[in-house]
């Protein structure tokens, strides 16, 4: 099968840049997990996929070396920060790919460009070799053009690993087994939160007709509440950011990738080196974390946050006791167009709102397609489980996939 | 005004464990520079840190051993910082929750007991080394190495309980031998495997609160960690006395000069960020992980000490050099039990063994005189086959050539003569060559008796029972 990855696992002998300055000519002599299990599974590695620098972005625009289309729409973005695994799918380059998601980089940028994108639970994928944006939030998972795919890639990716002292020590099921067993029964928790203000009236349409297949299928829907969602976002951005200011610190010109030392001294050299390696973004991530981190600061906002995300974890427990699996839209809005939101990092962070809160409680979570808009862009649900219960995600998004066929559109390129 | 001095150490020390605290690489001293290193200890792109278990193992044992009690949840933390030597950007250790807390030692200072709280035990990895001015080409340019980044270390906190600089040096020493005791550490200063640092303040006589406090570093010997103490005390007292504000800062000794200079004030002092360490999960150590711990510790110092002078019958200043090293102790109570008579084996070991090991620069277990030997040789002594004299020079032969006692004795013919009609003969004969003597001898002068015995040791080359011979000589002259 021949498989893309994301530029952000290592691959022995293959340059791996996390599309940035810094590891632009980055080699690694090891394989990621994720790569190995994939090669020793019989894959074809057909080559490295663009993103945003780091992980870090929306839209694949903060790729230090070239943007990234979306098929269906070339002016649009392909969303991110695995815009060009999703990209890739969906225009037929592979037959699948591997991406990261830390707060959505999976799920967005699958829904953007149409495909299946899956988050597993964290843990359930090794992250060794899997360059660290968030180490707490972080999780490697397939993009693939049909469910059944996604299942199968999952049976391979997913594992305990003696490398990963995060990695779930549990055995893995054949995701692909039950696919078929229908939804006859299955209770769907719809979160009033997330049909707000805001989000685009085509998307909640075709959300809503997602809703009413599977209760044809025969699944039963219940309103359900995860009132700490509205701190969602502003807890990512000091949870992530804090941990991204740490696992950036090794980016200092002193043992591998990019080493400006035109500057005098030590202190000049990693002042040179950072700020050429390093571009807008990442930098602004740094700055954030780094200040949530500092004396004074820490209790007021790295420590708040980790309690609140604490909180937004309970509220994923209470509803999982009324119900299987939680549905919602996966974004707010179908892509966006190129350059649209570079200039606003808020709002390019407010893409997210529907997929951070999984990261923080830690849960599988994976986007579907579930109809166009009238510009002819596609639009993604997003299914939400149970702590590693990937399998009753698969069960329902095949069930409601088999019945619409979006799947089976493609761009015209 | 009389000044009151309050001292807390902290101490790092650098595990004995095979491999590096979070991967597999090996811990040897002295490799060539950044030969034992992989992706995970360079802080490669991706990679993870894997907790070593033997090095947890090796912290609960020092924990046990200083009577702390131990966390059954503790975390690791990042300590943020940029340096060449700390390849991730940041230190993997403990911070809020460490491993350990609350325990204690006694130590034994100008022969008073006392106490010393410990505040807290954690783990952490070690940082790797720059070699500065030794560049090849680049004029100034630093080499970095990296094979002791990662190597696991404990960081022991202790109480501010300690009140002098000698008694800091008897806290440093009883640490260090226990470290080496449990075999956890090998104790060595100069190789920088145990490290001190030195919050020091003074306040007036009486004071409860504590005064400002000065951290000081780079102590790599007992002798270190004493004058930069001392010197200290001193300039903090000056300062005072004249007016002026001790203010918190770190400061450096410098060896040569014997004077602490300032490294960094608290303005300048790091922030480093310290949070939960995400890579790795909470330690969490059970019932079983103690238990596995405390039942393969050995006995400790103190303790040894205390029953070797019970036990043994043994003065306390024998005891105390015999069980300052664990295989010393080891090597003396082998010996014993093959032998007997503690006191004589005492005397052995703490004479002849350890002078010998200085001289030679060996430790116990390279001695070639093992405890079987030892006992055979003495034996020879008990049996009255050769004296006590020539024992000593059979053992220093033991000692360069690693042979045995008998096959030594047998070589140079050092058997001691005790027939006593062999004995009888050589009496006869200085009996003869010394008329004069006999003279004197009957006439009351009785203190030639050890005359006539050297007289008789020297005809017989020092092969003559010397109690026989003069048992003989006495019979003779009455």
């Amino acid at each position: 099968m021949p498989i893309a990855i994301k530029d952000i696992f290592c691959t022995r002998g293959v340059k791996t840049t996390c599309s940035s300055r810094m590891l632009a000519n980055f080699v690694p002599p090891y394989d990621s997990t994720v790569v190995k299990r994939l090669k020793d599974a019989g894959a074809v590695i057909l080559g490295k996929l663009n993103m945003d620098e780091f992980a870090m972005g929306s839209s694949t625009e903060n790729s230090a070396f070239f943007k990234t289309l979306n098929p269906w729409d070339t002016s649009c973005v392909p969303g991110g920060s695995s815009g060009g695994s999703a990209a890739a799918v969906a225009a037929g380059l592979c037959a699948a790919s591997i991406g990261t998601d830390t707060g959505g980089s999976i799920r967005q940028p699958a829904s953007f460009c149409g495909v299946v994108g899956l988050k597993p639970t964290y843990g359930r994928v090794s992250r060794y070799g899997m360059i660290a944006f968030a180490s707490s939030l972080d999780q490697g998972g397939p993009i693939t053009k049909d469910v059944t795919d996604a299942a199968m890639l999952l049976n391979v990716m997913a594992g305990s690993d003696p490398l990963d002292s995060t990695s779930v020590d549990a055995p893995v099921p054949d995701y692909a087994r039950g696919l078929k067993d229908g939804v006859k029964g299955l209770k769907i928790g719809i979160p009033k939160e997330y049909f707000i203000e805001g989000l685009d009236r085509e998307v909640e349409g075709a959300v809503n007709g997602a809703i009413d297949a599977l209760k044809a299928s025969g699944a039963e829907t219940v309103g359900v509440s995860l009132p700490h969602t509205e701190y969602a976002v502003g807890v990512y951005y000091l949870v992530a950011t804090a941990e991204a200011s740490s696992n950036l610190a090794r980016y200092d010109g002193v043992k591998y990738g990019l080493r400006v030392d035109n500057a005098a001294g030590l202190l000049g050299m990693y002042r040179a080196t950072r700020d050429r390696g390093f571009g807008a973004e990442v930098k602004r991530r740094i700055m954030l974390g780094t200040y949530s981190l500092s004396a004074g600061y820490y209790d007021a906002y790295y420590k708040k946050a980790s309690e609140v995300r604490t909180l937004v974890k309970r509220d994923f427990d209470e509803a999982f006791k009324k119900c299987d699996v939680i549905l919602t839209p996966t974004s707010p809005t179908a892509a966006f167009r190129l350059g649209e939101k570079v200039a606003d990092p808020l709002t390019m962070y407010l893409s997210d709102i529907f997929t951070i809160s999984c990261n923080l409680a830690g849960i599988p979570g994976m986007s579907l397609p579930c109809g166009f808009t009238s510009k002819g862009l596609p639009i993604g649900l997003q299914l939400l489980g149970r702590p590693m219960d990937e399998a009753t995600l698969l069960r329902a998004a095949y069930t409601y996939e088999q019945g619409a066929g979006w799947h089976k559109k493609r761009p015209a390129l | 005004m009389k000044y009151e001095t309050v001292i807390g150490l902290e101490v790092h020390a650098q595990l004995l464990t095979d491999s590096k605290l979070f991967c597999g690489c090996r811990t040897r001293f002295g490799a060539g520079p950044n030969t034992q290193v992989c992706p995970v200890c360079l802080g490669m792109p991706g990679v993870l840190p894997v907790l070593n278990a033997k090095a947890m193992d090796y912290a609960l044992k020092m924990a046990l051993a200083v009577n702390c009690a131990v966390n059954k949840k503790s975390v690791f933390a990042r300590k943020n910082y940029f340096y060449p030597d700390l390849p991730k950007g940041y230190q993997i250790s403990q911070y809020s929750e460490p491993l350990a807390e609350k325990g204690f030692i006694d130590i034994e200072n100008l022969g008073s007991a006392r106490r010393i709280g410990i505040t807290r035990i954690h783990m952490e990895e070690d940082a790797g080394k720059l070699l500065h001015g030794e560049g090849p080409d680049e004029e100034g340019a630093s080499l970095v190495d990296l094979n002791r980044t990662g190597v696991p270390l404990i960081e022991i906190v202790s109480e501010p309980d300690i009140r002098t600089p000698d008694e800091a040096v008897s806290y440093l020493k009883a640490i260090r031998d226990i470290l080496v005791y449990l075999e956890i550490c090998d104790g060595n200063m100069q190789e920088g495997s145990l490290r001190c640092d030195a919050n020091v303040s003074i306040r007036p006589a009486g004071e409860k609160k504590l005064g400002t406090k000065i951290e000081l570093k780079n102590m790599n010997s007992f002798k270190f960690l004493k004058d930069a103490v001392v010197y200290e005390i001193d300039r903090q007292t000056e300062a005072v006395e004249s007016g002026e504000r001790v203010i918190q800062e770190t400061r450096l000794f410098d060896p040569s000069a014997g004077v602490t200079r300032s490294m960094r004030t608290k303005e300048e002092a790091h922030d480093y960020r310290y949070f939960p360490e995400p890579d790795l999960l909470p330690l969490i150590v059970g019932e079983d992980d103690i238990e596995k711990a405390r039942s393969s510790m050995p006995e400790l110092p103190a303790g040894k000490k205390a029953r070797f002078i019970k036990e043994y019958s043994i003065p306390a200043y024998d005891a105390g050099v015999l069980t300052a090293h664990r295989r010393l102790a080891d090597f003396y109570e082998s010996s014993v039990r093959l032998f007997g008579e503690p006191k004589t084996v005492s005397n052995w070991v703490m004479g002849e063994l350890l002078r010998l090991l200085n001289e030679h620069s060996k430790d116990i277990t390279d001695s070639p005189v093992t405890p079987e030997k030892l006992a055979a040789l003495l034996k020879l002594v008990k049996n009255g086959d050769i004296s006590g004299k020539a024992a000593k020079e059979v053992f220093e032969e033991m000692f360069t050539t690693g042979r045995d006692a008998a096959s030594i004795v047998n070589e140079k013919g050092m058997t001691q003569i005790s027939d006593e009609g062999e004995l009888a003969r050589a009496v006869d004969e200085a009996i003869g060559r010394n008329p004069d003597s006999v003279e004197k001898y009957r006439a009351g002068k009785t203190k030639l008796l050890g005359f006539f015995v050297g007289e008789v040791l020297k005809a017989t080359k020092g092969r003559a029972n010397p109690g026989l011979v003069a048992e003989l000589v006495k019979k003779k002259l009455s």
